[in-house]
C-alpha cells in the first residue's frame, strides 16, 4: 500500500506550508524534491546548450536530454525517436493539427471529438474545422458522465470523411476515464484510415499506457501534471507518420540543410523541436518518470480507489443531496477529480472560504466549457487529489465544507 | 482560521442586499457580466442636476459580487456623477474596505463598472 504521509515528506511545498492542503493536483501537480534537485543540478553543474556542442558540459547536457527521451520513450512503450518534447499538452495537440491536420482535413471532410474535452482538445480542431471547411462531430456523456461512444453510435459518427478523431483518456471535470482501448478499436474497424489522437494529460498522471497495446496514432501529455516541471510536454506519434508530417515551426535546431534556395528537414524528432528546448525542464521530467516508477503505478491506483470510495461515503453521510458531484461514482470508472456543486453556493465563495481554512481547491469551468453547458453548470469547485493527499486531507475538505455552509447558510 | 473576508457584514449585504431592485423607466441603465463565472449585474441610476436621485441594481452571483455592488450602491447615491465618473478601481475597492486577492477584485468591482457604465451613458446627455 502507498504511504501517502511518507510521499508527503518528498515534497518540499508541503514542508513549507505546514497546514497547506493541496487538491488541485488536476491544474498542476506537486513536485517532489528529487525533480527540483536535478533542475538545480543542470543550472549549476552542465547548464550548456544541447546537441553539436564539442565540450564535455554540452555533451552531458545533451546526454542528460536525449537519456529522458529513452525514457519517456520505455515509459509508455514506444520507440526513441517517436518521442517530441513540447511546452504542454496544448502545443503537442496544436503541433497535429497545424502539421497534419490542415495536410489532410479538406472541404467536406469531418473530426471527431467528444463534449468532456479539455479546450486544448476541442478548440484546435473547431478552429481546423473553421478553416479548412471541416464539420466538428462531438460525441456526448449519458447522465452519469460517462461517454457515449458503443458501437452504434461510432457506426453513425464515424465515416469515410472521418479523418481525425480526437478523445480524453480521462476528463479533467468528470475524472471519467474511457475505455480508448476498445473505441480506438471500433474506430479502425469503421475506417483504419481515421488519425486517432488521445489527450493523455490527467491520464498519465495515474496510470500506466503503452502505446503499442492501444492502438492511437497520437499521445500528448504535460510533464507539470505528473510531478514534473512546468513548461515541458510530450507528444508521441507513430513514426511511419511524423517522418511524413511537415514541421510545426521552423528555425534552429530542426533543420539539416540550409541554402539560400531551400532548407531541407532534420528527421524526427528533431524536426518538430525547433529552437532552444526546456532543457532544465525535460532533465526534471527525467526524474519525475522515474519517481512516479519507484511509488508504482499498481500502487497509486489502489490509493487512489481508496480515496474515491472514501471521499463519496463521507459527502453523502456529511452533505446528502446537498453536494452534488458530477461524473461517475464508481472508483474503477473515475480518477480521484471531483468537480462538485453545493447547494446555490457559487464555486468561488466556496473555494475563497475553503482557501481561508488552507485548503486549495480550483473553481471555474476548469477549460471545460463545452461540458459545463452541457451540464446545465457556469462553473463547478474541484477538489483533485493525488498520491500526497490522505484520508486526513479528505476529511479537512469536508470540515472546509461544512463550515462554507456555516458562513454562507 | 485566518482572517475572513466573509464578515457578517459582507453576508448581511449578501442575503439583504441594500438598493436592490429595478427603477421603472430609468435615465440610465447598463449590465455588466463576468462569463467566466456567470456573474451578472443590473444597474438603474436616475440622475439630475449631476446628482445621482435613485440608484437600483438586480442581479446574481457570488458573495462577493453582490455584498459589494449593495455597499456601493449605498455609498454612491450620495455622490454626483462627475465625481464617481472620476474614481478609478482602486478609489472603490479602497471604499469596500475589504482584502481581496487580485482575482476577486474582479468581483467586488462588477458593480462599480457597471454604475460607471451607466452614468458614462448620461456624461452630456443629460443636463
Amino acid at each position: 500500500m502507498l504511504n501517502a504521509d511518507q510521499v508527503k515528506k518528498d515534497f518540499p511545498v508541503l514542508r513549507n506550508n505546514k497546514s497547506l492542503v493541496y487538491l488541485d493536483s488536476t491544474a498542476t501537480a506537486l513536485k517532489p524534491y528529487r525533480v527540483i534537485k536535478k533542475i538545480d543540478e543542470y543550472y549549476k553543474k552542465y547548464s550548456a546548450n544541447v546537441f553539436r556542442g564539442i565540450y564535455r558540459i554540452s555533451e552531458k547536457a545533451t546526454k542528460e536530454f536525449e537519456d529522458t527521451r529513452s525514457i519517456v520513450s520505455k515509459f509508455i512503450n514506444a520507440e526513441h525517436e517517436e518521442i517530441i518534447f513540447t511546452r504542454n499538452t496544448t502545443e503537442s495537440l496544436n503541433l497535429i493539427a497545424y502539421s497534419l491536420g490542415r495536410e489532410v482535413v479538406g472541404n467536406g471532410d469531418n473530426i471527431v471529438t467528444s463534449v468532456m474535452e479539455h479546450h486544448s482538445n476541442f478548440v484546435p480542431w473547431q478552429m481546423l474545422c473553421f478553416e479548412n471547411g471541416a464539420s466538428l462531430k462531438v460525441l456526448d456523456i449519458n447522465e452519469n458522465g460517462l461517454l457515449q461512444a458503443d458501437r452504434k453510435v461510432l457506426n453513425k459518427v464515424i465515416t469515410r470523411k472521418t479523418k481525425i478523431f480526437a478523445l480524453t483518456c480521462a476528463s479533467n471535470v468528470l475524472g471519467t476515464i474511457n475505455p480508448v482501448k476498445s473505441i480506438i478499436s471500433d474506430v479502425r474497424r469503421i475506417n483504419p484510415n481515421t488519425i486517432i489522437v488521445l489527450d493523455c494529460a490527467q491520464y498519465i498522471p495515474h496510470s500506466k499506457i503503452d502505446v503499442k497495446e492501444i492502438g492511437a496514432d497520437f499521445i500528448a501529455f504535460s510533464s507539470h501534471k505528473m510531478l514534473g516541471p512546468t513548461g515541458v510536454g510530450v507528444l508521441w506519434g507513430k513514426k511511419s507518420i511524423l517522418e511524413h508530417m511537415m514541421p510545426f515551426q521552423f528555425g534552429g535546431e530542426m533543420i539539416e540543410q540550409v541554402s539560400l534556395q531551400k532548407t531541407t528537414f532534420a528527421k524526427p524528432p528533431f524536426k518538430f523541436e525547433a529552437g532552444t528546448p526546456h532543457i532544465a525542464g525535460v532533465i526534471g521530467l527525467k526524474e519525475a518518470v522515474l519517481y512516479l516508477q519507484d511509488v508504482g503505478f499498481d500502487k497509486i491506483k489502489k490509493h487512489e480507489e481508496k480515496i474515491v470510495k472514501y471521499f463519496f461515503k463521507r459527502i453523502q453521510e456529511e452533505f446528502g443531496n446537498d453536494v452534488k458531484v458530477v461524473g461517475p461514482k464508481n472508483s474503477e470508472l473515475r480518477s480521484p477529480i471531483f468537480s462538485f456543486t453545493f447547494l446555490n453556493f457559487h464555486p468561488h465563495d466556496i473555494a475563497q472560504i475553503l482557501d481561508e481554512e488552507n485548503i486549495a481547491v480550483r473553481a471555474g469551468h476548469h477549460c471545460a466549457m463545452p461540458l459545463h453547458q452541457r451540464l446545465s453548470l457556469i462553473a463547478t469547485t474541484r477538489a483533485s487529489f493525488y498520491i500526497y493527499n490522505t484520508i486526513e486531507d479528505v476529511e479537512s475538505l469536508i470540515q472546509g465544507l461544512k463550515r462554507v455552509k456555516k458562513v454562507l447558510r | 482560521m485566518s482572517d475572513t473576508i466573509y464578515r457578517e457584514i459582507i453576508i448581511d449585504h449578501y442575503k439583504n442586499p441594500r438598493n436592490f431592485g429595478k427603477i421603472k423607466n430609468p435615465d440610465f441603465k447598463s449590465e455588466v457580466s463576468n462569463p467566466l463565472c456567470g456573474d451578472k449585474i443590473k444597474m438603474f441610476i436616475n440622475i439630475e442636476d449631476d446628482k445621482i436621485r435613485d440608484m437600483k441594481f438586480m442581479g446574481c452571483g457570488c458573495v462577493i459580487s453582490i455584498a459589494t455592488a449593495s455597499i456601493l450602491t449605498e455609498k454612491l447615491k450620495a455622490m454626483k456623477a462627475s465625481e464617481i465618473l472620476r474614481m478609478s478601481n482602486d478609489d472603490a475597492l479602497s471604499m469596500l474596505e475589504i482584502k481581496l486577492s487580485p482575482n476577486r477584485q474582479k468581483c467586488a468591482l462588477l458593480g462599480f463598472w457597471a454604475i460607471k457604465k451607466a452614468i458614462s451613458g448620461s456624461h452630456g446627455v443629460k443636463k
